[in-house]
């Protein structure tokens, strides 16, 4: 099979690149650490409001400016429905959904999480500007889809002293 | 000529049906954009927003694609190979009518309002059992036909064991090969998961290994969307442009690389999913970028098949053959555009399947956008490329000057539409907006709002780009009916051809490694068990199943 001179040396730059961007992409997430949200951990999807830590969501803290956000995903909504996180705290958000698929997603962060029944799903994500954030639903999830929203407010107490 | 008319007969089938539904379709497709950008901010209780965007998804991304590339592949072997057997003939048909069966059940199920679980219908999502039975028969019936197509090749193959098979069967058996391989996941989860839980059979459902077999399906989807396209550039572009193939057996070896990579990675539309370890959607994501090499490949191809075409025509200095290409004939003109499309389409592609990046675009319109330059561009102004033969060519009539020069304004406002659409979809995703979502200001909230008010980031531009759509989709259909039915009958010198182009080194055999079948299938389907087998074990441990709901 003949291939022409020009094609080899396009191919090899282009399997070249795809090598190198493969390994700088390997280095960010399992060196750095750098992963979208993800989660091992399974629920009864039946009984979520009665298993810990989904029977008392909301923000609570886990260590010096660390913070555990559990949140619970329904149709159409979530409870609770505002957070107000400090800044530049390291918050975990830990997540399930009690009836079909919804997401959790802060538009214009990192913060991006398929919520699938049955699993609990985390991402940690630290606010390093204050105010108002939305947070939607952007896996259809049925007639209110569009209605399906959160707020977050992220306070700067160090301004307010 | 009864025989030629009869095979034809069965291609223009699959190509009326699918016009049936590429106008259902863009119909949905002008509602949705009149809702998204708030013209139109709510839309009767009857015709309710999902149920309009299920009916888009399922008509465009499912019917009129599936049946437009039975159509023009039943036309190409018969154009390449001869009369089929009456046995295969009757296959096709056989499959044709399983899927006019399945899709009546699908779509009278959706338009009841009982399955608005869009073309993904994802469970926990619980449809209309008639929903489900009916997608599987339109599946069986794709197989069905599918088969009759590659009994086909190797029946020619038989009776010419001396000879090189065409590249259009060719291509046809990996893409028919890469389609039945694929479907047996969809096949999977809807017959084995959804249809005895909608039947109240069982009342639980494991809903991440629902997912995942459908993504198994799902990816690989894309790619049956494409290789068609990719055949029609290969095989007939060439000739429509005075030029050669330029390489038969490196257009064989891609179409092989496709049907390898691209099923073993259905993870990357999963990336933002708790239940499947890291390293898998790792090891996915990689196979999934190994498609940039036979991209690669098609893209060299392609390009110099026109180089060469214009030094061909007298074009000299180094782009010289840019100016002559025949932009004024639409055949060439439609794909070409396509092809400009699916440059930053494919960039898009590597980005979102780039494991972190996938964070910022996941479900945002970004992915709505993406998906629109690739299957609604590339693919689909392919196919309006070939429409414009293939219809006259089927159904004897002519195909007049005045009708190419119809049908360039057809694309030209397709691609305009879809630009400015595409555009301001791909940066709305960028700031967050959402897809699948009705209008919504969430609200008044502030960053809502901003998606309404932004210079290239404004929902507005949606309802622009579809009504420039919705006026090139008429028009489509317009010329569809007038070369199916209205144009004049075409004399024997007028006869409208399927462009075959000759490769430019004939004497060049292509390797027999490329025709063992048995083996490229046996790589493919190793590679599927290497990237599947531990976490749908995982997910059959360990996943909890769910009840049903029905939420709207």
């Amino acid at each position: 099979m003949h291939i022409h001179r020009y094609e080899k040396y396009w191919l090899g730059f282009g399997f070249c690149a795809l090598v190198a961007f493969i390994i700088f992409m390997f280095i960010t997430a399992f060196v750095n650490g750098h992963h979208p949200s993800g989660g091992s951990e399974v629920i009864d999807p039946t009984h979520v409001e009665k298993t810990p830590p989904f029977d008392n969501p909301g923000l609570h803290q886990t260590g010096e400016n660390e913070y555990e956000a559990d949140i619970v995903a329904m149709a159409f909504g979530y409870k609770p429905n505002k957070l107000e996180i400090p800044l530049g705290a390291k918050v975990k958000f830990v997540i399930t959904s009690q009836d079909v698929v919804h997401s959790f997603t802060i538009p214009q962060t990192t913060v991006n999480m398929e919520l699938v029944p049955g699993h609990i799903g985390t991402k940690e994500y630290t606010f390093k500007k204050p105010g108002h954030y939305l947070v939607l639903c952007n896996e259809y999830c049925g007639a209110g889809h569009q209605m399906m929203k959160m707020e977050i407010e992220v306070l700067d107490h160090a301004s307010k002293k | 000529m009864l025989a030629k008319s009869k095979d034809n007969r069965l291609a223009f089938a699959f190509i009326a049906t699918a016009f049936l539904f590429f106008f259902i379709g863009t119909i949905c497709g002008l509602l949705q954009g009149l809702v998204r950008g708030g013209v139109i901010k709510q839309l009767p209780y009857w015709l309710d927003y999902y149920k309009v965007l299920t009916t888009h998804g399922v008509s465009l991304a499912l019917l009129f694609t599936t049946n437009f590339i039975y159509g023009f592949f039943f036309a190409g072997v018969h154009k390449t190979m001869g009369n089929l057997s009456a046995k295969v003939r009757a296959a096709g048909w056989g499959g044709f009518w399983l899927m006019i069966i399945g899709t009546i059940m699908a779509v009278v199920t959706v338009l009841a309002g009982d399955a608005s679980v869009l073309y993904t219908f994802y469970a926990p999502l619980k449809a209309s059992p008639f929903f489900y039975i009916g997608l599987a028969l339109w599946v069986i019936g794709s197989w069905v036909s599918g088969i009759a197509m590659m009994a086909h090749y190797f029946q020619w193959k038989k009776q010419h064991p001396q000879e090189t098979t065409p590249l259009f069967g060719y291509m046809v058996v990996g893409t028919n090969l890469l389609w039945i391989t694929a479907c047996l996941g969809v096949a999977a989860t809807v017959v084995l998961q959804m249809i005895p839980w909608s039947l109240g059979m069982t009342d639980k459902i494991n809903i991440l290994l629902s997912r995942t077999l459908f993504w198994y399906f799902g990816h690989p989807l894309v790619y049956f969307w494409l290789l068609p396209a990719y055949a029609y550039w290969y095989v007939s572009i060439p000739k429509l442009i005075g030029g050669k193939i330029f390489s038969d057996s490196l257009a064989r070896l891609s179409f092989i690389l496709f049907l390898i990579f691209s099923i073993p990675v259905g993870f990357h539309h999963q990336l933002m999913e708790p239940g499947i370890g890291e390293g898998w959607k790792f090891i996915q994501v990689s196979l999934t970028l190994m498609v940039v090499i036979p991209s690669l490949m098609t893209a060299f191809s392609m390009f110099a098949s026109f180089e060469s075409a214009g030094r061909r025509k007298g074009a000299t200095g180094l782009f010289g053959w840019w100016k002559k290409l025949p932009y004024g004939d639409v055949r060439f003109l439609s794909p070409f555009l396509g092809m400009l499309f699916f440059i930053p389409a494919g960039i898009g592609g590597i980005i979102n399947t780039s494991y972190q990046l996938d964070e910022i675009v996941h479900n945002t319109l970004w992915v709505v956008g993406h998906f629109h330059i690739t299957v609604g561009a590339a693919v689909v102004m392919s196919f309006f490329g070939i429409t414009y033969w293939l219809v006259p060519h089927l159904t004897g009539r002519t195909f007049s000057k005045s009708m190419n020069r119809l049908g360039i304004l057809q694309v030209v406002l397709w691609a305009v539409g879809m630009f400015i659409m595409s555009t301001a979809m791909h940066v709305l995703g960028l700031y967050g907006a959402p897809r699948r979502t009705a209008y919504s200001t969430y609200g008044n909230d502030p960053v809502a709002l901003d998606w309404f008010h932004g210079l290239v980031a404004n929902q507005l531009y949606l309802p622009i780009g579809a009504f420039l759509l919705f006026l090139s989709s008429m028009l489509m259909v317009y010329l569809f009916i007038h070369l199916a039915f209205l144009a004049p009958k075409a004399t024997a010198d007028e006869r409208v051809d399927f462009p075959i182009s000759e490769a430019e080194h004939p004497e060049e055999k292509p390797p027999v490694i490329l025709d063992k079948w048995k083996l490229w299938v046996g790589i493919c389907v190793v590679l599927i068990l290497l990237a599947y087998s531990v976490p749908v074990m995982d997910m059959l441990h360990h996943s909890p199943a769910s009840p049903g709901y029905r939420t709207w």
